[in-house]
């Protein structure tokens, strides 16, 4: 089941940190059509968090039509973001690793590694649109 | 829907001194509302007024509609606990949980108190005097809940307590709200411990609200805005102003987005927010007309 958790200093709103953590799950293929998330209440215990920000963010899911309220049984995923191509997530994560290792054996924090991805990422996706 | 505490006016005067003045307030049923302030801005008397513990000077005080000090079955919806979590020292915690069904009769929660306890691993037979200071403050509070108020009204419950067991005692709170319509007033002067936490937020300074309103409101409607100090000033409320060096930082209010060529905008933490109001009292936002409904 999933775990979900709350960043203080970021800048997204807690409800949508939420729903984020769903929308990531489901495409990661983590989260499946049938599976329960945790009821509101375990939410908010275990994040320590106001029960209404957690029926927010699963208010907003069922309205994305992701997830489904069944009164007693609690809450289900009914439609999945993972496209055909999570088959090969597997292997781009064993490259991805390796790529990070070289990385850091050249030397790059974190931060420079997520700064160098981003703009390559973004400069890759204007050429394709260009 | 009737508003889980409303008050018109709220005042308290010991001898010439005002605890509290002129407090007009509601707050919605199934909300977390945080109270924050310096010490004797008021909280402990609003907090005391709200449960029927004090008779307003002036003003009225309603929960769930009713006056509290006057009507036995308004205050039998109400939980409180004060700011000492005050238990019988000599008395075991099985004793406390006796004394409260023999208190309230019916509306009396005993297996889930007991329950609640076990899970906590606090021992029944224990004496309260013997207790650690989180376990205290459960205590307290399982027993506030044990009769299964609509309105739990918690005076600094965890300003004792160490960051391990004030997390505990929170998430613990927060699982309550979520399982039953439990409506909160909670006081802290721990400000990072209501972030997140609470959707309603009542700051008093000097014996008076100096701001009040919906948190997720709040948020949107305050921006930090950093830029040197020759930047012109934008078109919104200036809540604080700092300058070091050539650097300006303020805190401005808007309903619409702010529009700050020469500024960079950020939004801000609630204990930001709090803060930047705690430091400068002459500063205040109250809901305007059309937050009054």
């Amino acid at each position: 089941m999933i775990g979900f958790r709350i960043e203080s200093r970021s800048n997204v709103v807690p409800y949508l940190q939420l729903v984020e953590q769903v929308r990531r799950a489901l495409r990661t293929g983590f989260l499946e059509p049938g599976d329960k998330l945790p009821t509101v209440r375990e939410v908010a215990e275990s994040v320590s968090i106001n029960p209404n920000t957690v029926l927010k963010a699963y208010r907003q899911l069922e309205h994305e039509g992701l997830v489904e309220g069944r009164p007693g049984l609690g809450t289900f995923v009914v439609r999945s973001l993972a496209g055909p191509a999570l088959a090969s997530h597997a292997m781009l994560r064993r490259e991805l690793r390796a790529w990070l290792g070289k990385a850091r054996t050249a030397g790059l924090e974190p931060e420079d590694i997520e700064a160098l991805f981003g703009t390559t990422l973004h400069a890759f996706e204007s050429e394709g649109a260009a | 829907m009737t508003a889980a505490l409303e008050t018109t006016a709220l005042s308290k005067r010991y001898g010439r001194a005002w605890a509290l003045r002129d407090c007009t307030l509601s707050i919605p049923s199934g909300r977390v509302a945080a109270v924050v302030g310096p010490n004797g801005a008021g909280k402990t008397t609003l907090m005391r007024l709200a449960v029927g513990l004090h008779r307003p000077t002036r003003g009225s005080v309603c929960v769930f509609g009713r006056a509290p000090r006057d009507d036995a079955d308004s205050r039998a919806r109400i939980g409180f606990v004060g700011q000492e979590t005050p238990l019988y020292r000599d008395l075991s915690v099985a004793d406390h949980l006796e004394m409260g069904r023999r208190l309230n009769g019916d509306a009396w929660d005993g297996t889930s108190a007991i329950g609640r306890l076990s899970k906590l691993s606090i021992p029944l037979e224990r004496r309260a005097g013997e207790l650690s200071g989180g376990q205290r403050a459960q205590v307290a509070l399982t027993i506030a809940l044990a009769k299964r108020p609509d309105l739990l009204v918690l005076d600094e419950p965890v300003a004792s307590l160490d960051p391990l067991a004030r997390r505990t005692f929170l998430s613990e709170l927060m699982g309550e709200v979520a399982t039953r319509q439990l409506s909160v007033l909670l006081s802290s002067h721990v400000i990072a411990d209501l972030e997140h936490r609470c959707d309603h937020l009542v700051i008093l300074s000097k014996a008076r609200i100096q701001v009040l309103g919906d948190v997720d409101d709040l948020l949107e409607s305050h921006r930090v805005l950093i830029g040197p100090t020759t930047s012109e000033l934008p078109d919104a409320v200036v809540v604080s102003s700092h300058e070091i060096g050539r650097q300006r930082t303020i805190l401005v209010r808007s309903d619409q987005p702010v529009d700050a060529p020469g500024w960079a905008v950020e939004p801000i933490a609630l204990e930001d927010l709090v803060l930047a109001y705690l430091s400068d009292p002459e500063s205040g936002h109250l809901p305007g007309p059309e937050g009054r409904a």
